[in-house]
């Protein structure tokens, strides 16, 4: 049962990110529920790789026993970088649309001016 | 935004170079131990925000502008790709590719091979692996900072906007 | 001389993406000299890009398929392991390259003169070249993880752009709305690629497509595939960010992003037909074609409707034709949903039947109408906007006068993009109309329907704008600069050598590319 502990883990971050992109209306608590998901995401990648008693796979052999997968960890690091970046593009958009409506809630913003 | 403290001021003079000597040990040894280019990176651009915070963004933009800094990013970026572009010139190998690694197991810089089994660690191996790392270090230095110092500008602009 | 071009074809997929990557880190410090050297400097780039992917195409359709591995000799290590990152192009892959190719040298001609009076010049061209590396990286790899990450290279960049009228409230909304929605299509993406690594351990899309069985979170990651990939490449009801984002850049850096779009949708056919391609089509006991089949033929109809509904009621033009070429998208999907619906069984292999061909066929040659037609089309609207500073199209009125080859320009895309003859859009919508009546005829009277509704709602527009009475506050304008109209003149010669000959055009590059599709095992064969 613990073993499923992880993946109980990713359901409810992903969960938790999607109801808050989805029904929030400040423009910074949709930002922050993007995050959760790219943050359950990110450890789905991780567990992935883990074996039973492995040890970590940094030796040209492994002085005893088995080690757990090295991919993972590469694709979970050019996540979180792409994370980054997104992340940095989005604040810094969202501190133009307060320069120029004054306000940061997400009803008053979209859906206001058609022409 | 205006500096703190005196006394912060003083304990984030003397905690800048601990902080950024660790970060450059995680860049350089990234083909040893966990670690490499961006994690580096973000270490010693976490230390750069810390004086940014201490010290105020008003006396930094005087001290460094932002073309600095995205001189700096490109030539970091620039050198990355002309690493990856030496596998594919054919003085090196005759058969070479783009991205091969040109300097492992030769005995110009970076080149020594590793043994079979565990054993220490030699950070003379490895070939172009610490040098990208270094330049990815670089580029996520100067782009994490320029990002935090031209968002501090901007809620500067934006509190002047507002007080008028 | 020979030499240097074989060892150039050699290399040209690294070299593809490599180099426009490179010119995009040099334009900062060139720009720093002067702006004509940057201009000069990112034109020779682009042009040497387009240059490598058409030797890259003539090599794939004389030869088959290409692979390039990065940092090693063979595809595998130890036995059979297929590890090493690569980039297999076969003939889908050099189809959409070439247009992938087009796009970006014609917006940056546009751009010399559209672009000279705004600051922050630097920025925009080498997000520019950012994104055409990104989308030939999206386009020409063959593995899944890496596709990933060329697709956020090219949307954050896009995103960039997008916002590049900052003084004006509009567009930074549309940014942030294209953002958003963006980075959530992609990592659900991500998600489906964890998926199949925690089942296959492999990441490379030949490997997969080897080893696939059709087991329950197969059938979980090709919803979720379909539906992230659907969302990036504009199909109703994911399409929300289109019409803003389409309508609301500048008018180069919209004929980009027809090409980042058609880059996703690239990729959503490669996930259907040639991942799931060895399995999903020879299992005999379950219907799964026909029912995938009939999934997309429901999208692509809503997609044409409700793209030519709302293409009628707009009042700004670029948004006009931005709901225009939501309408063309569905026709491509159209034509591909009709193809997959008509798989027949015979012992232990499956295929298409004759209808189901010749509609793969339009709907693979319509991509490369609509790109350019609708491409054209904004190039047009954004000479409009440089000449008269204005989208409103009830404030428009009787520029023909004053700006002739604007005009034909814009009757050259409208009569491509409805589909009247000479122009490439006749051929490529004649295919499809042809199939779909075969297949099944209610799809035919839609699809012929709403083309004309899509011509009715064009020749208003053209009414309105071009012809009528000259209105005063109109009165000094000008013919645009000579850079915009040879951007628009490319576009509109290749539009009519299409119309004029489209046998040589479907035979050579269109067939190929249809034939690729159907062939999962070449494909997996390029790499095992």
């Amino acid at each position: 049962m613990a073993f499923y502990i992880p993946y109980i883990a990713v359901v409810a971050l992903i969960l938790i990110g999607l109801y808050a992109v989805v029904f929030k209306r400040n423009l910074i608590k949709i930002v922050i529920g993007i995050t959760f998901i790219e943050c359950g995401v990110n450890l789905f990648l991780i567990t992935l790789g883990y074996r039973e008693n492995s040890t970590a796979p940094i030796y040209t052999s492994s002085p005893g026993g088995i080690m757990s997968l090295p991919v993972p960890q590469a694709l979970t690091l050019t996540s979180i970088v792409i994370g980054v970046a997104v992340l940095a593009l989005m604040l810094s958009l969202v501190v133009h649309i307060y320069r120029h409506y004054k306000t940061l809630d997400a009803r008053k913003i979209i859906g206001g001016d058609e022409e | 935004m205006s500096g703190m403290s005196k006394i912060v001021k003083t304990m984030t003079g003397v905690a800048f170079p601990f902080v950024m000597i660790y970060g450059l040990y995680i860049i350089v040894h990234g083909h040893l131990t966990p670690g490499g280019g961006f994690q580096g990176g973000a270490v010693v651009a976490s230390a750069c925000a810390m004086i940014l915070v201490a010290f105020g963004s008003v006396w930094i933009m005087k001290k460094i502008k932002e073309s600095q800094l995205s001189i700096l990013e490109s030539i970091g970026a620039i050198s990355f790709v002309v690493f990856a572009f030496l596998g594919l010139i054919t003085l090196f190998d005759n058969n070479g590719i783009f991205f091969k690694n040109v300097f492992a197991n030769s005995h110009y810089i970076f080149g020594q091979s590793v043994s079979y089994g565990s054993s220490a660690a030699n950070i003379n191996t490895a070939g172009t692996l610490p040098l990208m790392n270094i330049a990815v270090g670089l580029k996520v230095i100067a782009a994490i900072f320029l990002i935090v110092l031209v968002m501090a500008s901007a809620t500067n602009k934006i509190r002047e906007g507002e007080a008028e | 001389m020979n030499e240097i071009l074989d060892w150039i074809i050699h290399h040209s997929p690294a070299l593809i993406v490599a180099v426009p990557l490179l010119g995009a880190f040099l334009t900062i410090l060139i720009g720093k000299i002067g702006p004509r050297i940057r201009n000069v400097f990112v034109i020779i780039i682009t042009a040497i890009t387009s240059f490598f992917v058409l030797l890259l195409a003539n090599y794939v359709f004389t030869n088959g398929i290409k692979t390039y591995v990065f940092g090693g000799s063979s595809t595998s290590i130890e036995s059979s392991y297929a590890i090493r990152i690569l980039f297999e192009i076969d003939g889908l892959n050099a189809f959409i390259a070439i247009i992938a190719a087009i796009l970006p040298i014609v917006a940056i001609i546009y751009s010399w003169a559209f672009m000279k009076e705004h600051t922050g010049l630097d920025k925009y061209y080498t997000l520019i070249l950012l994104m055409t590396a990104g989308m030939l990286g999206m386009i020409l790899t063959g593995d899944l993880f890496n596709f990933f990450v060329f697709l956020e290279i090219t949307s954050i960049a896009s995103a960039a752009l997008i916002a590049f009228y900052l003084h004006k409230a509009n567009s930074v909304q549309a940014a942030f709305k294209y953002i958003v929605i963006s980075a959530i299509g992609a990592l659900f993406l991500l998600f489906a690629i964890a998926l199949f690594y925690g089942q296959y351990n492999a990441l490379n899309m030949a490997v997969i497509a080897n080893n696939i069985s059709f087991t329950f979170i197969d059938k979980i990651a090709l919803v979720v595939l379909i539906a992230a990939l659907a969302m990036k490449a504009g199909i109703v009801p994911m399409h929300m960010w289109l019409p803003d984002a389409y309508g609301r850049a500048p008018a180069s850096v919209t004929v980009v992003l027809i090409g980042t779009t058609l880059a996703s949708l690239y990729g959503l056919f490669r996930v259907i037909f040639t991942i799931y391609g060895n399995h999903l089509f020879t299992v005999d006991s379950s219907q799964i074609a026909l029912v995938l089949g009939v999934l997309i033929i429901i999208l692509a109809v809503v997609t044409i409707v409700i793209g030519v509904f709302m293409a009628l009621k707009q009042n700004d033009f670029k948004r006009m034709i931005a709901f225009a070429a939501i309408a063309e998208i569905g026709y491509m999907f159209l034509a591909v949903g009709a193809a997959l619906s008509t798989y027949t069984f015979e012992g232990s292999s499956a295929t298409i039947s004759a209808s189901g061909q010749m509609a793969l066929k339009g709907g693979v040659f319509h991509i490369f109408n609509d790109a350019l037609d609708v491409g054209l089309l904004f190039l047009v609207a954004g000479a409009v906007y440089y000449a008269a500073k204005e989208t409103s199209l009830n404030k428009l009125g009787g520029l023909a006068r004053n700006m002739k080859y604007t005009t034909i320009f814009f009757l050259i895309g409208l009569a491509a993009v409805s589909g009247l003859p000479p122009m490439n859009g006749f051929a490529s919508k004649l295919i499809i109309y042809q199939s779909t009546f075969q297949i099944n005829p209610l799809l035919a009277i839609v699809a012929i329907l709403c083309s004309i509704l899509l011509l009715a709602t064009f020749v208003k527009v053209f009414y309105s704008v071009f012809l009528g009475p000259k209105l005063p506050k109109f009165s000094g304008v000008k013919e645009v600069p000579k850079s915009m109209l040879i951007a628009m003149g490319i576009i509109a010669c290749i539009i009519i050598f299409i119309g004029l000959f489209p046998n040589v055009f479907v035979e050579n590059i269109v067939t190929p590319a249809a034939n690729a599709l159907q062939n999962a095992t070449s494909y997996i064969g390029g790499v095992l």
